[in-house]
């Protein structure tokens, strides 16, 4: 059979979600697809355009999955748009004067932003808020300026506000109506975001009508707004965000019909006049009707995908405009009818000028349903309300129980029983609640699986307390029970384990076993209690009791290689190191024949000891005044630093000196999973602290505090704990915290996630560790004081204790090194030879004995 | 089929593992508790081709003991070298006995 020749103009968000619905859930066998995309670059995020002032990288935003288009056979012409459609004869003509045949086409051309025609707006310093090539003009021009101002207070216009304000910029935001977010907000909900924003240094001014623009016309700033009430406002970056209108002039000229406020026509199957083709995402029109948010282009996206696939039954119905989203740091949300515009509709309306919330629902005359709601400043309730709203849920006795502060009663629980299976859960990827049970029944049982498995909860996260409500329900349902029990030798939970540990007193892998759990124990559940023990007692982990339940990297003191060799790391608080100790680290190298390199952690290892080696190594870096790094422990690695104040030019704090007071103050200490700090002496950030477990950036007034941040398979920025602290609460918050972690996080949990897989996130963690809202504080603080006076280099003790050294021997019969490890030259040193480079070995075939 | 001395029973750590030159054969020897019972695999990890299995930590599963090695935590079976995750990894096991207090392996 021929392969249906398939045409898809434009490669936005929308034509993306297109073609993975095509070819991820059809046939992409039966298809020959090219893609033409004008801009510059494949899909992208521009929901989150923001963020790339922040990373800086189109990866980041990129929305094609490595290996997208080659897997399917995808052609991409990147650059090359479509100028002209010849329905007549089903041909596209590009602008590099391509020709192609179709046989079935799709338009997903998107919009453009529309710029009211006013004397100066044409001008090329005018800005718009679109693409990232947008980006990189107002980036450039806020270089050169003090101030900027967004044309337009909308939803977009508060987000561009926010992107000039992160640019350094004193921003303004103008605004023709009276109230901000006109569309999603009411009057009230207006007032308050507009306070919230102009307390967040963004100035706002509504009911202002533009008249004309004087560009590089202005006296304090570069141009000037002439308003019509005659004042005006000199800035040097304009930015309009005026609207949108659907890009259809391609449809336009080739005689598909064109709706009268823009946009392509389409029928309910996303089909455009010609049978042919079909529109999709905001250059279409949908009964009068174009959308611009991404949701419901997805929902088209699926729906003419199923169409061209011939599946009929799925049909666009139109969509849910409501949407929450953090614009400038404050959180809005908007279900619905808003404005209460339905006759006789009852409010209920609740606000905090201390906490700056604002929060309104609109129900239905009858008092049975809800209709709307507006949220401003908090949003908790969003995923509830919108849930009811969507599946028609009964309204509670006393609506406004609904809204109104947690302190004032408890809530009543709408619970997702209520739900119907066919509720949208996230309405992202249009996730139905049946979907996520099915997922549930197929084995997945963690939102992460849910994630992964459906999509939903992937796109603004809104839904994903629902999807945990959704999957604990049904694991109730199912009779599953949820387990996070160690391994099958104990029914407890690392946290668990280390509460009885504690509490308990228990102080040998025998004892816990005996009393807690049953069996031998594993590989999982020895080190996991041998690393319980360490954190609670401290003691030398090599004891004969404790070392049959280490990881041969803590049994040896050192980090095993993949032949079987250790590196041997000393530590180098903060990175320093003196003449004398380079000096001796370098002869204890060429002695023993190391290879040598700088580690990740700006500090010094030698790869390729043989075990046997190792106390005689250590004994004499100890002798040159070193200490073990702990580089093979799960506890605090290092502490990075930038050289800070002693001696850069522009650090405000004495960063290594913190560095290597918190290196010395928490070294050695075990700990779920490895720790990194990272400490910056001025907002350069040159320790990158951020990507660390722990960060530290000098300000102005003290140290920032930032925590679980990291770096590896999934990077993650550090959240803010705390600002400006002195050096004593500094130290009294990193006690609390550290130990926090500790006694709660999972086994080989490291501080990124143990962060968010805690209810509440990082708002909890500051309740917990600043508010001291569990009263905690004082015991957290007293455990890591008694830790902490534990301390001793275990390699100092190991080295003095001689009947340790037997041991390290690699026989027990014999003085001769493993024959089986062997190096070969390698840029000036060496490297394991390879199992092939010395197949001096040979391993013995399984014999029965 | 000879029986080789290889070192003392209390030379191993109770729960952990040595690992002894036996003719040009590098053999793991593992002393799970505190009594005489050992067991004897080869030393050498098929995976990495290193010899490092007599620093793997002792497991219990399926109700065996078992050693996961230290690079990878493949798990080797005691009693015969089999590997739980690849049949096709399996090691040699080799006959270890005590006598006198002495550890005594046949190669």
């Amino acid at each position: 059979m021929a392969k249906t020749r398939l045409i898809v103009v434009g490669n936005g968000m929308v034509g993306q979600r297109f073609l993975e619905e095509l070819c991820e859930k059809g046939n992409p066998a039966a298809f020959d697809i090219t893609v033409f995309c004008a801009e510059p670059r494949v899909a992208y995020d521009r929901v989150h355009l923001s963020s790339y002032f922040s990373h800086h990288t189109d990866e980041d935003l990129s929305l094609v999955k490595p290996g997208f288009f080659e897997k399917y056979g995808i052609s991409v012409l990147v650059g090359e748009a479509v100028k002209q459609l010849d329905t007549a004869q089903k041909l596209v003509h590009s602008n590099k004067g391509k020709t192609m045949a179709y046989d079935k086409l799709v338009m997903a051309t998107g919009s453009s932003p529309w710029v009211p025609p006013i004397a100066g707006s044409a001008h090329h310093e005018c800005y718009v808020y679109r693409t990232i090539e947008d980006l990189n003009a107002i980036e450039a021009a806020a270089k050169q300026g003090k101030s900027g101002v967004v044309i337009g207070g909308g939803l977009l216009g508060l987000e561009a506000a926010g992107a000039l304000k992160a640019l350094g910029l004193d921003t303004h935001v103008v605004e023709y109506a009276p109230v901000l977010m006109a569309e999603q907000l009411d009057r009230m909900g207006g007032e308050m975001l507009r306070r919230k924003i102009n307390s967040l240094g963004v100035s706002v001014h509504t009911s202002r009508n533009t008249v004309n623009i004087a560009m590089h016309g202005g006296r304090t700033g570069l141009h000037r707004l002439n308003f019509a009430d005659g004042s005006t406002l000199d800035t040097d970056v304009i930015v309009f965000s005026t609207g949108i209108r659907p890009q259809d002039t391609l449809a336009r000229y080739s005689g598909l019909f064109v709706s009268e406020r823009g946009g392509i026509v389409i029928n309910d199957q996303c089909v455009t006049s010609n049978p042919d083709i079909y529109a999709i995402g905001e250059c279409a029109s949908w009964h009068g009707q174009y959308f611009g948010l991404v949701a419901p282009g997805y929902k088209m996206a699926q729906v003419a995908a199923d169409h061209l696939l011939g599946r009929k039954e799925l049909n666009f119905t139109g969509a849910d405009m409501s949407a929450k989203l953090k614009l400038l740091g404050v959180s809005v949300g908007s279900i619905g009818d808003a404005h209460g515009r339905t006759p006789g509709s009852r409010n209920y309306i609740f606000q905090d000028d201390q906490a700056g919330i604002y929060k309104k629902i609109v129900v239905s005359p009858d008092g049975t349903k809800l209709i709307g709601a507006v949220l401003v400043g908090d949003v908790d309730d969003y995923g509830q309300l919108l849930q009811m709203k969507l599946n028609d849920l009964p309204v509670p006795e006393h609506p406004d129980t609904l809204i109104l502060p947690s302190y004032a009663g408890a809530k009543p629980a709408m619970g997702v029983d209520a739900l119907p299976a066919s509720a949208v859960i996230c309405s992202c990827f249009d996730v139905s609640k049946q979907r996520i049970a099915d997922a549930v029944a197929a084995g997945c049982h963690t939102v992460a699986a849910i994630k992964a498995e459906t999509g939903a909860g992937t796109g603004c996260g809104g839904c994903v307390p629902l999807i945990a409500q959704v999957l604990n329900a049904e694991l109730a349902k199912q009779g599953i029970e949820v387990k996070n029990h160690l391994c099958e030798h104990f029914p407890h939970s690392r946290q668990e384990l280390f509460h009885l540990v504690k509490v308990g007193g228990l102080k040998t892998f025998g004892e816990v076993i005996a009393k807690h759990g049953h069996g031998y124990g594993c590989e999982v559940c020895k080190p996991t209690v041998g690393s319980i023990l360490a954190t609670v007692h401290n003691d030398y982990i090599l004891k004969p009791e404790h070392t049959p339940l280490q990881d041969t990297n803590d049994v040896f003191l050192g980090n095993m290689q993949k032949d079987g060799t250790y590196s041997v790391i000393p530590r180098m608080a903060g990175g320093e190191v003196t003449p004398e100790g380079l000096m001796a680290v370098a002869q204890v190298a060429k002695d023993f024949q190391l290879y040598t390199k700088i580690t990740g952690a700006q500090r010094i290892g030698l790869f390729g000891a043989h075990k046997g080696d190792l106390p005689e190594i250590w004994r004499r870096l100890i002798d040159a005044g070193f200490e073990t790094g702990q580089a093979y422990g799960k506890s605090l690695r290092m502490v990075k630093t930038c050289v800070g104040s002693t001696w850069c030019r522009f650090g405000v704090q004495d960063s290594v000196g913190l560095g290597v007071e918190l290196e010395h103050r928490y070294k050695g200490i075990r700990t779920p999973h490895k720790m990194k700090f990272g400490v910056s002496g001025c907002t350069r950030e040159c320790a990158e602290a951020q990507g660390k477990d722990v960060g530290i950036i000098a300000s102005d007034a003290g140290w920032n505090l930032f925590v679980g941040g990291n770096g590896g398979v999934k990077p993650r920025h550090a959240d803010l704990l705390a600002s400006d602290l002195d050096h004593e609460t500094l130290l009294r918050y990193l006690d609390r915290f550290l130990m926090f972690y500790a006694s709660t996080a999972d086994k080989l949990q490291r501080t990124a996630t143990w962060l968010e897989s805690l209810d509440g996130g990082i708002d909890y963690l500051r309740e917990v560790i600043v508010d001291d809202k569990l009263g905690l504080g004082a015991q957290l603080e007293a455990d890591m004081t008694e830790v902490r006076a534990k301390y001793e280099c275990e390699w100092k003790a190991t080295v003095e204790d001689t009947s340790q050294h037997a041991r390290f021997a690699h026989f027990i019969n014999s003085p001769v090194h493993d024959p089986n490890v062997a190096f070969v030259p390698a840029r000036e040193q060496h490297r394991p030879a390879s199992p092939a480079e010395r197949r001096i070995i040979p391993i013995r075939p399984v014999e029965t004995v | 089929m000879t029986w080789t001395t290889v070192c003392e029973l209390d030379a191993i750590v109770p729960g952990t593992g040595v690992c002894a030159l036996v003719g040009d054969a590098q053999i793991a020897i593992f002393r799970p508790h505190a009594d005489d019972t050992v067991y004897a695999i080869a030393n050498i990890d098929p995976f990495a081709e290193a010899s490092v299995l007599s620093r793997g930590l002792i497991c219990e599963h399926q109700g065996e003991l078992w050693v996961a090695s230290p690079l990878k935590k493949q798990r080797f079976r005691l009693r015969d070298g089999l590997c739980l995750e690849n049949r096709d990894y399996s090691v040699a096991s080799y006959a270890v006995r005590v006598s006198e207090g002495h550890i005594e392996v046949q190669n």
